[in-house]
């Protein structure tokens, strides 16, 4: 059963070509929170990357000591918002990966408080993909993944994992949270791969 | 409590009033609804002519085997759900529910131990729900109801809880958080903890307690009653939020 | 937005065809039980998160997919007991 409620059109929905399929354009940045709100000192952060042949783990002073780069990118969520040209301040993963050796070509990305989801590594080399600190010119708070999240603005936003704290590589593409509850493995929006 | 299988229903509205300067009271007339206890809810989902759909939870005011369920909705400013059911329906228009839900925070006649009632804000409704079935049914349990609310003039149900205190069959003690009555023994703000033991039933009493409002005053209150001694078992309570 | 087990009432009646406010979940993690109503619930444009109110382990997905469908999962969940849902059971 279902039928139409008179006068009722939802949000209104606008396009521009710089938004993939069935996105629409925010001003704000919404939150998207799935349980609590870890809060990491960056004292105590620490990053890991666990490969076949062992874990190379970087303090947040070494990881800054990799490079720091600016950069401009537009990101969507499979909510279907998109938020056009973001200033993010990161160490792109090609840094973290020049002194990592590893024949497996998935990654599984872990977070404080539990999350995880995967991405395969070549869609994180490249310049594809950063450790992020600062968005929009400041840090980047808890609520948005502070101190640190995943970047891989590429994909649906849900793989730019907050509160990143490790890598852990797979010889297969295993699904993370979201990819294990009806969300695509891959995820790209301009292919519109929100669901399997 | 009697079955009540949930299902999806056609609701129609029959009425629709004022209840707040942000809120709206709403009469449906559901001909295949099975009745609900006190203190259910119901979501509600609306459809738009491309298919869109959004739909939320609303607590249902009413309860009984009645046809008729009524809703007392808060606007939630920028929300998708509640500024159409405040502003834009009409009597006449359809909606889809589904319900009854919730068999967890719900009340029923015929149990000795007194109930506490605690509300924030718009959280009043599905404990006006208790207050009103207690009050119908002649029931002998003593009812507290402790509201939380920003002003005199934001309360829900104002008269018709002051009609049941004023029948004897509702201790109400409100707490004003932004604007107080002339005279009023406070100064607006925040019920305190001292302020809960004052009002609420004493732990010797073995109340028991619903709490339903938004998820920070739930959680404060609960805390509360808990160090007070309350037993965790016999605090139910409902948070809500979104529109 | 943090709610309660009573926010997915609806959606987990279409899963399980009658109201579970008052099943008895027990965590895998902690293996501590509470009914469904008093776990905590993160609601987001994504889906609905389910945690245990001991732990904050994730027991129960409720993850929308194309259309109407529902998809729903319970990776936290040792055991889910349900009472009977007979007319006049309390
Ligand atoms: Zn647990």
């Amino acid at each position: 059963m279902s039928f139409i409620t008179r006068g009722f059109s939802g949000r209104g929905r606008d396009r521009d070509p710089r938004l993939p399929p069935g996105q629409t354009l925010v001003e704000d940045w919404p939150v998207l929170s799935a349980g609590p709100t870890p809060d990491i000192d960056p004292a105590d952060w620490e990053f890991v990357v666990a490969t076949e042949n062992g874990r190379h783990t970087w303090n947040w002073d070494e990881m800054h000591a990799l490079g720091v780069e600016d950069i401009t990118v537009d990101i969507h969520c499979v909510t279907h918002w998109s938020k056009l040209e973001m200033a993010w301040r990161g160490v792109p993963l090609d840094k973290i990966f020049e002194n990592v050796e590893t024949s497996y070509d998935y990654v599984m990305a872990h977070s404080y408080g539990g999350y995880t989801t995967n991405v395969p590594l070549d869609e994180l080399l490249d310049g594809q993909a950063w450790i992020a600190f600062e968005a929009d010119g400041e840090p980047l708070t808890p609520e948005h993944g502070g101190p640190a999240r995943l970047l891989v603005p590429h994909l649906y936003f849900w793989k730019s994992a907050k509160w990143v704290r490790g890598l852990v590589m797979m010889p297969s593409d295993d699904p993370g949270f979201w990819e294990q509850n009806g969300y695509n493995l891959h995820g790209d929006p301009w292919a519109e791969e929100r669901y399997w | 409590m009697t079955h009540r299988p949930a299902a999806w229903h056609a609701a129609t509205v029959r009425s629709v009033s004022r209840e707040t300067a942000s809120a709206r009271r709403i009469e449906f007339e559901v001909p295949t609804w099975p009745g609900n206890d006190a203190g259910a809810h119901l979501d509600v989902r609306l459809t738009a002519p491309d298919g869109y759909q959004a739909s939320r939870s609303y607590s249902i005011a009413s309860s009984g085997d009645s046809r008729r369920v009524v809703l007392a909705v808060d606007e939630v400013p920028g929300g998708e759900v509640s500024p159409f059911l405040v502003h834009e329906l009409q009597p006449g228009d359809q909606v889809e529910i589904h319900g009854p839900l919730g068999a967890y925070f719900v009340w029923t006649p015929g149990d000795e131990r007194p109930v506490q009632l605690i509300a924030g804000g718009s959280g009043v409704v599905p404990l006006y729900a208790m207050a009103e079935l207690h009050d119908r049914e002649q029931d002998s349990t003593p009812f507290r109801l402790l509201y939380s609310v920003r002003t005199p003039d934001d309360r829900f149900f104002a008269s018709e809880l002051e009609q049941i205190a004023a029948r004897g069959r509702l201790e109400a003690s409100y707490v004003y958080t932004r604007a107080v009555p002339a005279g009023w023994h406070s100064a607006p703000g925040r019920v305190t903890r001292d302020a809960l033991a004052a009002a609420t039933w004493p732990v010797d009493r073995r109340p028991r307690i619903y709490v339903c409002g938004p998820t920070p005053f739930v959680e404060t209150v609960a805390d509360w009653l808990t160090e007070l001694g309350h037993e965790p078992r016999a605090i139910r309570t409902e948070r809500f939020g979104g529109g | 937005m943090k709610l309660d087990g009573n926010a997915i009432a609806g959606p987990l009646a279409e899963v399980f065809g009658r109201d579970v406010t008052l099943a008895v979940m027990t965590c895998s993690g902690c293996h501590e039980s509470a009914v469904i109503a008093r776990a905590m619930v993160y609601v987001t444009a994504m889906g609905s998160v389910a945690r245990c109110p001991t732990c904050d382990r994730a027991l129960l997905v409720l993850g929308p997919g194309p259309g109407a469908r529902i998809r729903f999962s319970m990776p936290g969940v040792s055991s889910l007991e349900l009472t009977p849902d007979e007319p006049d059971a309390a």
